[in-house]
């Protein structure tokens, strides 16, 4: 027997200027069943998710609620429905407190003479939260909650509206191994209540864990859908990206045996800042070094230390050997060495600048006469960068804000490029990127160290980390933990020393 | 329409403006008129320049009315001293120039080393100087200036008016720095993010200091303009101009969260509000009136330009 299943969205389609976003989707949500939903970035899996939280709207294709065919043309009509959204960058006011927080927008519901009554609020959103098997103290306000508290909080905000469907973007990106598993009671008590949940991820181990059901997007056509117990990782991975893709458990290396004594072109003695904690590290030339841990373990305040963005409370760096001084990024610079911060569009680039510009942005003394912009120079340096990193853009005077994520990743490596630095450091350079450009990225990562740089690359991907590395340093609480050369580097043994308590 | 707009904008406002008030008066469309224009332009435009430096780094400086005054009490009071009129001239200017940018350092210290929000720094000067300015001259003006002072402001060369030349190499010098220098590189770059600027190594600390330093010394040059106009050093000079002055700058579609603008547009938000000015006044319309235009005028421009972006 075929039940009428809880969500029905038949042949949705959408289409953006030039690109076709959704392409005739069906997607099926029963009750109380969790389904994942998974695809590679750009294939419309948030697209879709916007159409049922009525943020957007589909130009083809039907909405149904058991059985009955709906229109949600605002996100209100959305929460009518009994539909909850909760976003990766959670929609929760931090100066608020959580019960506030919880019944944003709909404090009537407590309110007598045009008052709140606050005693009320809290006693409902008590309920709410042990609803959930949860203790969160709801006078606190939001912005002294963890990560994982927060969404617990987006998560009690769905159920004050009476949910039924819920949708979740990317919930555990934020969050440690032990809040996972917290995340998935309350996910796994939802479900025992009859919610539908929806479930967005790329972390397929995950999803195996966690979901009844998958369904795979791939350039906004529905793949397939099956039921967890029918598919097996590799099988996902080749239907997200439409070839078979080999897992390399031990990649090949990546730069030839050279058997020629290493030499040393970055040391790093005894950093210590407030958040990180008597760290050594050598750097040997030609190397990618990778830089394994958890968030929060210290691996960009260490990189940050190193490029002289923050200032470290006491640790010598040598550079090839002679010790220097790094006060500021300047500094740095003027030594070779070069930082891809983690947020390249809020740390890395000038969005308004043109691609020239921003490449050019580092080494305009090397391109000037005295004061003055050599035009000539800017315009052939740019070129010959743009040629190599083959960025995609209509010209190079095209404002950045345009270029898609892989593009603008490889502007801020030309204008890396452009300094002609000695020292590299990577911080996740391949977030957000669609995996062709992804290997071009990497191809790039390699010829660089083999032209004799020496490169640190902090990565969370770990396969990335474990492709590409020559040695892998792994931290946790501010401390290197272990370096695990390449032969020996596994997912485990980089996650035993990640999660070390020491 | 809109492509029209998009690609002249203000310039088309402007000509707008000229093709009006030609129709409406004879005696707008002169040479000799024309040449008013720009020499009632000129006193703000001058600064209208230095400002659009700090506001291309999303700062503001409201101090420039005040320090006007202030330069123009001490570069006058400088000129009553018994010295040999061929050092004491340059001297006073180089005294007015040098006040002008000791203000402006003071200013960009005070927002890059103690990150005190520019609005506030520079308002706290902006009731310093007016204070000391009246404080220097126990309230009365400085009058019997020599001769060849007043020719500053009033005289002409080639028979353009001294100011409008002044304020013509201000603006092409300043054009020039922002377009071809790595200065007015720096400049965009801190303008449009300044922690990512400073992540590529730029000197933020440094460049926005020397922003104010230029406002600064350009609110010194009109300070002495003005005092040359009117013969005389008074504390009240330059009441309320920054207003004007900011008006012009962001007319000209600089915007004042910083890393867009130019100083053409500056020229040309000065001109279409002296313009303005100047058209009704030929048509004598009351001063009171002419206020509310102005203002309306400016509404509108921005507005425009609002809608173009989009």
């Amino acid at each position: 027997m075929i039940r009428t299943p809880l969500l029905g969205m038949r042949s949705i389609t959408k289409h953006y200027p030039g690109v076709l976003a959704l392409d005739g989707v069906h997607f099926d949500l029963s009750e109380a069943e969790i389904h994942a939903l998974v695809g590679e970035n750009g294939a419309g899996k948030s697209t879709l998710t916007k159409i049922l939280a009525g943020a957007i709207q589909a130009d083809a294709g039907s909405i149904e609620i058991d059985g009955i065919p709906i229109e949600i043309r605002t996100p209100a009509d959305a929460r009518r429905f009994g539909i909850g959204i909760i976003y990766q960058d959670f929609k929760l006011v931090p100066e608020l407190t959580v019960a506030e927080n919880m019944f944003l927008g709909d404090e009537a519901r407590f309110s007598r003479g045009g008052f709140i009554r606050f005693s009320l609020m809290h006693r409902e959103a008590k309920k709410v939260l042990s609803r959930l098997g949860e203790e969160i103290e709801t006078g606190l306000p939001v912005k002294k909650l963890s990560v994982s508290q927060r969404q617990i909080v987006e998560i009690a905000k769905a159920l004050c509206c009476q949910v039924r469907i819920l949708a979740m973007d990317e919930p555990t990106a934020s969050l440690t191994d032990h809040e996972v598993q917290n995340l998935f009671g309350v996910i796994r008590k939802l479900r025992s209540e009859g919610v539908g949940i929806i479930y967005i991820s790329h972390r397929i181990e995950e999803i195996f864990e966690i979901a009844d059901r998958v369904s795979v997007l791939r350039d906004g056509k529905m793949i397939q859908s099956c039921a967890i117990a029918e598919a097996n990782s590799h099988d996902l991975v080749q239907w997200m990206v439409g070839r078979s893709v080999e897992l390399k458990a031990h990649p090949q290396p990546s730069t030839e045996i050279d058997s020629s004594p290493r030499q040393e072109i970055l040391r790093i003695e005894n950093f210590r800042s407030e958040l990180v904690h008597e760290v050594d590290l050598t750097l040997y030339r030609g190397e990618i070094l990778g830089l394994a841990g958890l968030v929060g373990a210290g691996r960009t305040e260490l990189a940050r230390l190193i490029f002289g963005a923050d200032r470290k409370a006491s640790g010598k760096l040598l550079l090839d050997s002679q010790e220097v001084t790094v006060r500021s990024p300047r500094d740095a610079i003027k030594l070779g060495i070069g930082l891809l911060t983690e947020d390249r569009n809020l740390q890395g680039l000038v969005l308004q600048l043109s691609v020239a510009k921003n490449i050019t942005l580092s080494s305009l003394a090397a391109i000037s006469n005295g004061p003055f912009i050599n035009r000539t120079k800017e315009r052939n340096a740019v070129s010959e960068i743009v040629r190599q990193l083959r960025v995609k853009a209509p010209s190079m005077n095209t404002t950045v804000e345009t270029l898609s994520g892989g593009n603008r990743q490889k502007v801020v490596l030309g204008r890396w490029l452009l300094t002609h630095c000695k020292v590299l450091i990577f911080d996740e350079p391949t977030a957000g990127i669609d995996i062709a450009v992804k290997q071009e990225i990497h191809g790039l990562i390699r010829r660089l160290a083999r032209e004799g740089r020496g490169i640190i690359m902090i990565s969370s991907d770990l396969p990335e980390l474990l492709e590409l590395s020559d040695r892998i340093a792994v931290m946790c609480g501010g401390r290197i933990t272990g370096i695990l050369p390449r032969e020996d580097a596994t997912q485990e043994r980089v996650m035993r020393l990640a999660t070390n308590y020491n | 329409m809109k492509n029209l707009l998009q690609s002249f904008g203000i310039g088309f406002a402007l000509l707008l403006e000229f093709a009006l008030f030609a129709a409406l008066s004879p005696h707008f469309f002169t040479a000799d008129n024309l040449l008013n224009v720009t020499l009632q332009i000129s006193i703000t435009a001058i600064v209208a320049v230095g400002m659009t430096f700090v506001i291309l780094t999303a700062g503001i400086d409201l101090s420039v009315g005040s320090l006007m005054a202030f330069v123009g009490v001490v570069s006058t009071s400088m000129l009553k001293l018994d010295l040999p009129l061929a050092f004491n001239f340059p001297f006073a200017i180089l005294v007015g120039l040098l006040l002008g940018a000791a203000s402006g350092m003071l200013a960009g210290s005070f927002v890059t080393r103690f990150s005190v929000t520019p609005f506030i720094v520079t308002l706290a000067l902006m009731t310093i100087w007016r204070g000391l300015a009246f404080v220097y001259t126990e309230g009365r003006p400085i009058w019997e200036l020599p001769e060849a002072f007043a020719v500053l402001g009033n005289g002409r060369t080639l028979g353009i008016p001294n100011p409008s030349i002044v304020m013509v190499v201000v603006f092409v010098v300043a054009y020039i720095v922002l377009s071809f220098t790595r200065f007015g590189r720096y400049v965009y770059a801190i303008g449009g993010n300044a922690e990512a600027a400073r992540l590529a190594g730029i000197p933020v600390k440094r460049i926005v200091t020397q922003v104010y330093v230029i406002s600064g010394a350009l609110s010194a040059v009109s300070g002495i303009l003005l005092a040359s106009r009117m013969n005389s050093g008074q504390p009240n000079a330059g009441l309320m101009y920054e207003l004007d002055v900011i008006a012009a700058v962001v007319v000209g579609g600089t915007s004042l969260f910083g890393g867009r603008g130019t100083v053409t547009g500056t020229f040309l938000g000065s001109m279409l509000i002296g313009v303005l000015r100047n058209g009704l006044n030929l048509l004598n319309v009351g001063s009171y009136v002419q206020q509310v235009i102005v203002g309306v005028v400016i509404l509108l421009a921005v507005l425009l330009d609002q809608w173009k972006k989009r």
